[in-house]
């Protein structure tokens, strides 16, 4: 089907300390990902702000807090917007589909390794989407080949 | 209003396709017809637990998504695969995904610093 995670890795020469404040200070954070925050980030809080960039201030970021483990784990839910078109966005995701944005933070001997993950784009249960996504690495090819392998043995 | 609905129409989106997706017996369905042959209804019932009915209001679900069309064959309505939706999610997911890559950059300037 269709890739149902986005996976990216970093190295950072900057120990995980620093990392960490970067992630989870609203203001710190709101500086690299370019988002307009006044509230700080707290587990089980809905933190809102518009989106510094260019052309897109429009655009409500929104993301409710899911966890926080001290310099391993930082972790929220955010709705996609239907459109970021100027003239058919709605700032109100009530009902859209959510995906998990996880970073986790290791400490390597030059810095820090971030490891960011996004997922649930299929809006699949988390063990369904582990059967039929197992290995899923590939294109549009592999997913229907898992797809089929999938229901080969749900069948 | 009805320029806005044309324009989904032609082209859903993300959301709709995510939510098109989101459920087992569509999933299945798409994945039936991804072999590339159209099916009918009753061809689709078959291996299914799920009434004609129930069938058929997966596949108008999936037919708004863009993601199945209806097509005549004699006296039946045979259904098949539209991938193009699908390549869609793909191209919305590459897009996130070079997003985050210029996220992360400005996140290494900025650690770095």
């Amino acid at each position: 089907m269709v890739p149902d995670k986005i996976e990216k890795r970093i190295e950072l020469k900057a120990p995980v300390a620093r990392v960490w404040q970067a992630l989870t200070n609203y203001r710190e954070f709101g500086e690299w990902f370019r988002v307009a925050l006044t509230e700080p980030f707290l587990v089980g809080a809905t933190v809102r702000g518009n989106i510094l960039h260019p052309g897109y201030e429009h655009v409500v970021f929104e993301a409710k807090i899911e966890k926080m483990i001290e310099e391993e784990l930082f972790s929220w839910t955010w709705a996609h917007p239907k459109t970021m078109a100027k003239e058919h966005y709605k700032p109100d995701y009530t009902g859209e589909p959510r995906t998990l944005v996880e970073f986790r933070l290791q400490p390597t001997e030059t810095g820090t390794l971030l490891t960011v993950t996004e997922s649930g784009f299929d809006q699949l249960p988390d063990d369904r989407r582990e059967q039929q996504y197992k290995g899923n690495e590939g294109g549009w090819a592999q997913q229907m080949t898992n797809i089929e392998v999938y229901l080969g043995e749900h069948a | 209003m009805a320029s806005m609905r044309r324009l989904r129409t032609r082209r859903p989106a993300p959301a709709v396709l995510f939510a098109a997706l989101g459920d087992e017996t569509r999933l299945a369905l798409v994945a039936r017809l991804a072999a590339g042959e159209a099916a009918s209804i009753t061809e689709l019932t078959r291996h299914s637990r799920l009434t004609r009915q129930a069938i058929t209001k997966h596949l108008r679900v999936l037919e708004q998504a863009g993601m199945v069309r209806c097509v005549r064959a004699g006296r039946e309505s045979r259904f098949e695969l539209d991938p193009r939706p699908l390549c869609e999610i793909e191209e919305y997911i590459q897009n996130v995904s070079r997003e985050w890559d210029a996220a992360l950059g400005r996140l290494k300037l900025f650690v770095e610093q």
